[in-house]
C-alpha cells in the first residue's frame, strides 16, 4: 500500500483523495516511512517537518470529511527547496552560513502551497545558495541521484530532483537561475520547469541572480508539472517583477498535448545548442523525440540563434555581480553564524564579518562573489558587466527572432548524463559548461522545460529534452512537452521511472 | 597573461569582506584566470549600438499604495540575531562613523 | 583620531579669503513624511520603540524585495518640479554596494547615473536682499538606514566603544538626496550662502509638505563639501577666478542645523587655508563637526577602497514617469518662497529691513495666518515680531511652537482695537493663553482683564488720588503739568491696571486745571 501511493502521481493522488480512496494522512505518511526509508542514502533532505505535513494532512481530511470543495491538489504533499523562506521551519539554502536560521516569515510561494493546502513533507538539498550543478556544493554533504548513487543528481536543486525519483515526494519546488530545475530533471528522469520570468513571485526566495532567478515545478509527469506550475504561478504584489495580466492555463495545456496531436506546431531545433560536446547518447536521443514530434505531426525546422555561443559568458559575469550584491546581506549582525576571527583581541564588526563570510561561505559561493566583485568595480565594469548586459539584449534579439518562425524550440537539456560524484569539483569551469543549454532562456526571461527523452545508451542514464517558448506562453511547454512524453511512454510501455533502480532496503 | 593577480583577488576580497587564507588566495588567482578568459568573449560580441539589458521583463512602473502593512514583532525581527539587548541587535565594535 | 576638541591650525577668515577663493558642494538628505517607507509598508513614525517598524524587506531579511512607494516617487517629482529641474522620462534604481552594519542589506538602493530629476536650480535670497542662484545637478531617491548606539568607553561615541547597539526603524524611511552643482563666485559670502541655501530649501521642503524638514530630528541633513582654489581676482565670479581648476574637498558629514553650516564652512575654509598656506595639502576625507567646540575632524579617508560597484537594481524595475502625471504634480506646486516672500512685502507694506527680520525669524507664516484672520499686517508683526518672539526665546521655542493660534493673536488684537484691552492688559492676556487658560476672550474673562470704560468709578479714583497726593496735586496746579504723571500711576494702582490711562490724565487734567 504504501509503495503504491508514492508511485502515484500528483494527479492520481489528487483524485484518490477526492473520491476518498484514500486519506492525506496516509498520503504523506507514506512519504515520510519512504523518506526514512530511503533518504539515508540519497539525501534528498535537509530537513523534514512531518509533524506539520501530517497536520495540513489531517486539515484536509477533516474538510474532505465535511464535503469541503478544496484546491485541487489539497492534500498532495510536496517537499520544497530549501532556498524558500519557510516561516518556523529551518531555511539554509544549502549554507553553513545560515545553519539553524528560521525565518520569521514565508515566501510568497510557500504561502500559495499552503493555500492549495498541500502538506510540506521538509526541505531538500542543494548547492549553497543555488551555486553549482551537482548539489555537491551543499554545505550539508551532497545529495545522489537515486538511478546511481555514486553520481551527482544535478543542481543547483538535485535534493527537489531526488526527492521525486526517489519517490519521496510526489511533487517538489525549484529554482531556476540557469538550469538549476532543468538540469537536475534531466539528469534524473523527471521533469522541470522554468515559468517565463515573473510568473512565480520571487518574494521570499533568497536571492542568487535576481534578474536570472525563477521558481517552478518539479514533477513526475508534465500533468503534474502543471498542476503545480498553476498553483505556485500568479501575479504578487510583494514582487515588483511579477507578471500581471492573463496568465496561460498551462494544465489545460498539458491534457491537450497528451492527446498527442502537434498539427499546426512549428518547433525549432536550434543549432547551437548541440552537435559537438554533446555526449552521443544524448544527442541520439535527442534525435530520436525530433522525429517523435514530427510524426506526432509537427513542422521541425532548425533555427540559428547565433549569440547563445556568448551566453555562457555573459551568464558567468551577470551571476556572479548580482550574486555577489546579494550575498552581501550575510554578514553576521542579523541573524546566521556569528564567527571571531582567531587570535584577535576584541575584534571590530568588519573583522567579524570577514571572519563568518570566510567561515560561513564554501568555496565556489567565495569564487563567483570575487569575480562579481570584479566585474562591477571601477575600471571593469564596462568591459565585463555592461559587455554581458549587451550579450543579453543580442540573446532576446535571436529569441524573437526564432519564434518568428518557430512556436517553440527544443534542445537537449544537458551536455552530458549525470557524472560521477566529485568529477568535477576541482575544474569550475567544465562545471559552468553543464548549463550551456539551460543559460539562455534564463537571460532572455522566457520560460523552458526539461523532461525525460530515455536513457543513453552508453551509460543507461536519463537523457533530458529541453523546450523554450516566447514569454508568457509556458502553455506551449506543456502541450509539446505532454505530446512527447504520450508518444514516448507509449513507446517504453511506462515511465522512464518504472526502470530506477528501486532502492528499497529489501532489494539492496 | 593573467587577467588577475593575486594583489587584485586580496582586494577584491577585502571589498566583499571575506577573509581568505595566502592558499585560497593563490588558487582563486588561478581559477578567476581561467574563467575570465572563458567569459571575455563577451566584451567582443556587442557593438557599442546594442542596448543593455538589466532587467529580462520590460516592465515600468511598478508602485505600492502608501498604506502601513503589519510589520514584524521586535520578538521576531529579533529571532535570529546572533545577540541582542535592549531591543536591539547588538553588533562586535564599528571602526568608523559611515 | 581626534577627540572633538581638538582642532587644527586656522587660518584668520580674511586671511584665507585674500588667498583662496572657496568653492562649495551641498548635499542635503531629506527624509519624506511618507506613511511607510521607500520600500515596504513598514510605519515612519518618529520615536517608536526598538525594531518595532520593521519587516523582512526592510530588515534585509533573505528572500525578501522592494516595492516601490508611489507617494514617495510622487514626491520626489514634486521636489524635482520645485527645484526647477528636468524630471526623467526613464530612470532606475542602483545599488551602493558597501560593508555596514546600521545598513541591514549592505546595499543601498539609491539612483546612480539615472536621477529621477536633474539640472534645476534655487534662489536663494542673502542677508542682504540679494538673490544667489545655486545650481541643482540633481534629486534622486535613496533609503535611510538604521540608528546605532554605541556602548562603552568613556563618551558613548563611536570611538572607544565596546559593542554597538542597532535599531532599523529608520532603514528604509525614504530619503531624497538634493546635490548642488559647485557653487562657484559666492567668495567671502560662502558660508552665508550655504546657510542661506539650505534655509530656502527646508523653506521650499516645508511649503511641499513633503518632509517635516526637522533638523534636530535628523529629517533634514547637509553634508558640505568645501575646497579652496587660489584666489586670482578681487571679483569672485571674473571670469580668471572662474578658470582656476578646484582644489582637494574636504566632505563636513551631518551638520545639523543652519548656524551649525555656515559655522562649519567657515571653519573648513580657515583650516584648509592655513594647510595651503603651510604649503600642505587637503585630504580627501570625509570630516564630522562638532557642534561644542566649533570645529571638524578627520573621519574615513576616501580613498581607491572606496569601490560602490553600482549596478542597476534588478529587483526594482525602471520608472518611466508619464508626461501628464508630471504635468499634473506641477499643478500642485506652491508659490516658490522667494516669490511669495516678495508678494507678501508688497501686500504688507513692509519695509525690506522689516521683511528681512520677519523672514529670519521664521514669522512669516505666522504673520500670514494673523493677516488672514482679520488683523491689519502692521500689528501681526508687533506681537509675532515683539512680545511673542520675546516670549518664545525666554521658552526656547520656535515662534511655530507657542502654544498661541494666529487666530487667537488676531482676536486678541481686535480687543485692543476696540478698547476692550490696553497694551499691558493684552500681554497678560497672552500669559494667560501660553499657559493654558484657554483663548483671549475666556482669558479676559477668568482674569478679569477687561478696561472699565464707566467714568463712576474712575472718578471716585481720581479723586481720592487728589485727595491722598495733595501736594503732587499742588504742583500740578501749579503749572507743573509733568507731575501728573504720578497721580495717573496711583490711579491705575488703585484700578489694577485695568482702566484706559489716557482716560484717567483726561480727568484729572479737568480737576486739576482752569
Amino acid at each position: 500500500m504504501a509503495t503504491e501511493l508514492t508511485h502515484h502521481t500528483a494527479a492520481q493522488l489528487a483524485e484518490g483523495l477526492r473520491a476518498q480512496q484514500f486519506s492525506a494522512v496516509e498520503v504523506t505518511r507514506a512519504h515520510l516511512n519512504r523518506i526514512a526509508e530511503v533518504d539515508g542514502d540519497v539525501h534528498a533532505y535537509l530537513h523534514i517537518a512531518g509533524n506539520t505535513a501530517l497536520a495540513t494532512a489531517r486539515s484536509v481530511d477533516a474538510a474532505l470529511a465535511a464535503g469541503e470543495q478544496l484546491p485541487a491538489l489539497a492534500g498532495v504533499p510536496i517537499a520544497v527547496k530549501d532556498v524558500m523562506a519557510t516561516q518556523g521551519v529551518p531555511t539554509t539554502c544549502g549554507s553553513a552560513i545560515l545553519k539553524g536560521w528560521v525565518p520569521p516569515y514565508d515566501a510568497s510561494v510557500i504561502r500559495r502551497i499552503k493555500d492549495a493546502r498541500m502538506p510540506i513533507l521538509g526541505k531538500t538539498n542543494m548547492d549553497e545558495f543555488a551555486m553549482g550543478s551537482s548539489t555537491e556544493h551543499s554545505a550539508y554533504g551532497p545529495t545522489r541521484n537515486p538511478w546511481d548513487l555514486t553520481r551527482i543528481p544535478g543542481g543547483s536543486g538535485g535534493g527537489s530532483a531526488a526527492t521525486l525519483a526517489s519517490f519521496t515526494a510526489p511533487l517538489a519546488t525549484g529554482t531556476d537561475t540557469g538550469g538549476s530545475i532543468r538540469q537536475p530533471a534531466a539528469v534524473t528522469g523527471t521533469v522541470g520547469v522554468k515559468p517565463t520570468y515573473g510568473a512565480v513571485s520571487r518574494y521570499g526566495l533568497v536571492a542568487l541572480a535576481s534578474s536570472l532567478d525563477q521558481a517552478g515545478p518539479c514533477a513526475r509527469t508534465v500533468l503534474d508539472a502543471a498542476l503545480l506550475h498553476e498553483v505556485m504561478a500568479g501575479h504578487d504584489p510583494m514582487d515588483s517583477t511579477s507578471l500581471t495580466g492573463q496568465y496561460p492555463d498551462v494544465v489545460a495545456a498539458a491534457r491537450r498535448g497528451a492527446l498527442g496531436d502537434l498539427g499546426g506546431v512549428t518547433v525549432g531545433v536550434v543549432r547551437e545548442l548541440g552537435g559537438d560536446g554533446y555526449q552521443a547518447g544524448v544527442r541520439q536521443r535527442f534525435d530520436e523525440a525530433v522525429d517523435l514530434l514530427t510524426a506526432a505531426g509537427a513542422k521541425v525546422v532548425e533555427v540559428s540563434c547565433p549569440s547563445f555561443t556568448a551566453a555562457l559568458g555573459a551568464y558567468y559575469l551577470i551571476l556572479p555581480s548580482e550574486a555577489s550584491s546579494n550575498l552581501a546581506k550575510f554578514d553576521a549582525m542579523r541573524y546566521g553564524i556569528r564567527v571571531y576571527p582567531k587570535g584577535v583581541d576584541d575584534p571590530t564588526a568588519e573583522q567579524v564579518m570577514a571572519a563568518t563570510r570566510e567561515v560561513g561561505f564554501g568555496a565556489e559561493v567565495k569564487r563567483r562573489i570575487i569575480l562579481g566583485t570584479y566585474a562591477l568595480s571601477s575600471g571593469y565594469y564596462d568591459a565585463y558587466y555592461g559587455s554581458a548586459q549587451k550579450v543579453r539584449t543580442l540573446i532576446q534579439r535571436d529569441f524573437a527572432a526564432a519564434f518568428e518562425v518557430a512556436d517553440v524550440l527544443i534542445s537537449p537539456t544537458s551536455p552530458t548524463t549525470a557524472f560521477p560524484l566529485g568529477d568535477k569539483l576541482d575544474d569550475p569551469l567544465s562545471m559552468y559548461l553543464q548549463d550551456v543549454a539551460t543559460i539562455p532562456a534564463n537571460l532572455a526571461g522566457v520560460p523552458g522545460m526539461s523532461l525525460p527523452a530515455g536513457l543513453a545508451e552508453e551509460d543507461g542514464l536519463p537523457v533530458g529534452l529541453q523546450i523554450l517558448a516566447p514569454a508568457r506562453c509556458d502553455d506551449r511547454l506543456y502541450l509539446v512537452g505532454a505530446a512527447v512524453e504520450a508518444a514516448l511512454t507509449s513507446r517504453w510501455g511506462g515511465a522512464l521511472l518504472d526502470r530506477a533502480p528501486s532502492l528499497d532496503r529489501e532489494a539492496v | 597573461m593573467s587577467a588577475i593577480s593575486r594583489e587584485e583577488v586580496s582586494h577584491l576580497a577585502m571589498l566583499a569582506r571575506i577573509d581568505l587564507t595566502p592558499d585560497e588566495l593563490d588558487r582563486m588567482a588561478g581559477q578567476l584566470d581561467v574563467i575570465l578568459d572563458a567569459v571575455a568573449t563577451v566584451r567582443e560580441v556587442a557593438g557599442d549600438d546594442v542596448p543593455a539589458t538589466s532587467h529580462p521583463m520590460p516592465l515600468t512602473n511598478v508602485t505600492r499604495p502608501d498604506e502601513v502593512r503589519p510589520s514584524l514583532t521586535p520578538e521576531q525581527a529579533l529571532s535570529g540575531a546572533p545577540e541582542s539587548e535592549q531591543q536591539r541587535f547588538r553588533v562586535p565594535r564599528i571602526l568608523e562613523e559611515d | 583620531m581626534g577627540a572633538s576638541g581638538t582642532g587644527e591650525t586656522v587660518l584668520a577668515y580674511d586671511e584665507a579669503m585674500a588667498a583662496y577663493d572657496p568653492v562649495m558642494g551641498l548635499e542635503v538628505h531629506v527624509e519624506l513624511n511618507t506613511a511607510t517607507k521607500m520600500f515596504c509598508g513598514c510605519p515612519t513614525t518618529f520615536g517608536a520603540e526598538p525594531n518595532s517598524q520593521v519587516c523582512p524587506v526592510c530588515l534585509g531579511l533573505p528572500g525578501a524585495l522592494p516595492v516601490l512607494n508611489a507617494k514617495g516617487l510622487e514626491g520626489a517629482v514634486r521636489i524635482g518640479l520645485a527645484l526647477n529641474c528636468t524630471i526623467a522620462s526613464w530612470c532606475r534604481f542602483a545599488r551602493k554596494n558597501y560593508f555596514y552594519p546600521d545598513m541591514p542589506k549592505n546595499f543601498q538602493t539609491s539612483q546612480y547615473d539615472e536621477p529621477i530629476a536633474f539640472d534645476g536650480h534655487l534662489d536663494v535670497e542673502l542677508d542682504d536682499g540679494t538673490t544667489f542662484r545655486v545650481e541643482i545637478e540633481r534629486a534622486h531617491m535613496e533609503e535611510d538606514t538604521g540608528k546605532s548606539s554605541h556602548v562603552g568607553g568613556a563618551t558613548g561615541r563611536i570611538h572607544g566603544a565596546e559593542y554597538s547597539l542597532v535599531d532599523y526603524n529608520r532603514a528604509g524611511i525614504p530619503l531624497i538626496e538634493i546635490v548642488t552643482k559647485p557653487l562657484v563666485g559666492a567668495g567671502d559670502r560662502a558660508p552665508e550662502v550655504a546657510r542661506a541655501y539650505v534655509s530656502a530649501l527646508r523653506d521650499l521642503l516645508r511649503a511641499l509638505g513633503v518632509s517635516d524638514v526637522k533638523m534636530e530630528q535628523g529629517s533634514l541633513r547637509c553634508d558640505a563639501n568645501v575646497s579652496l582654489r587660489k584666489r586670482v581676482s578681487d571679483d569672485a565670479t571674473s571670469s580668471e577666478q572662474k578658470a582656476v581648476p578646484f582644489g582637494i574637498r574636504s566632505e563636513t558629514k551631518n551638520v545639523n542645523s543652519l548656524r551649525s553650516i555656515e559655522r562649519a564652512v567657515r571653519y573648513e575654509i580657515t583650516r584648509q587655508a592655513a594647510r595651503l598656506a603651510a604649503g600642505r595639502r587637503v585630504v580627501q576625507e570625509t570630516r564630522h563637526w562638532h557642534e561644542d567646540t566649533g570645529v571638524t575632524t578627520a573621519g574615513r579617508e576616501k580613498s581607491d577602497a572606496e569601490d560602490y560597484r553600482y549596478f542597476p537594481e534588478p529587483d526594482l524595475v525602471p520608472i518611466a514617469p508619464e508626461a501628464a502625471w508630471v504635468e499634473q504634480l506641477r499643478t500642485t506646486l506652491p508659490e516658490p518662497p522667494a516669490q511669495r516672500r516678495r508678494r507678501l512685502q508688497t501686500e504688507w507694506g513692509f519695509g525690506d529691513l522689516e521683511m528681512r527680520d520677519v523672514v529670519n525669524a521664521g514669522a512669516t507664516e505666522a504673520i500670514e495666518a494673523t493677516v488672514v484672520a482679520g488683523a491689519s499686517p502692521a500689528t501681526a508683526r508687533k506681537w509675532w515680531m515683539g512680545e511673542l518672539a520675546r516670549q518664545a526665546n525666554t521658552r526656547g521655542l520656535e515662534l511655530s511652537a507657542l502654544a498661541i493660534t494666529p487666530a487667537q493673536v488676531a482676536e486678541l488684537q481686535a480687543l485692543v482695537d476696540a478698547g476692550t484691552l490696553n497694551d499691558a492688559l493684552a500681554r497678560q492676556v497672552v500669559e494667560g493663553v501660553l499657559a493654558g487658560e484657554g483663548g483671549p476672550a475666556e482669558v479676559v474673562a477668568a482674569r478679569g482683564l477687561e478696561l472699565v470704560s464707566d467714568d463712576g468709578p474712575l472718578i471716585d479714583a481720581v479723586e481720592a488720588a487728589i485727595a491722598a497726593h495733595a501736594d503732587v496735586a499742588d504742583k500740578v496746579r501749579g503749572g507743573k503739568v509733568a507731575a501728573v504723571g504720578a497721580l495717573v500711576g496711583a490711579v491705575m494702582k488703585q484700578m489694577r491696571g485695568k482702566a484706559d490711562a489716557a482716560r484717567v490724565r483726561e480727568l484729572l487734567m479737568e480737576r486739576l486745571t482752569p
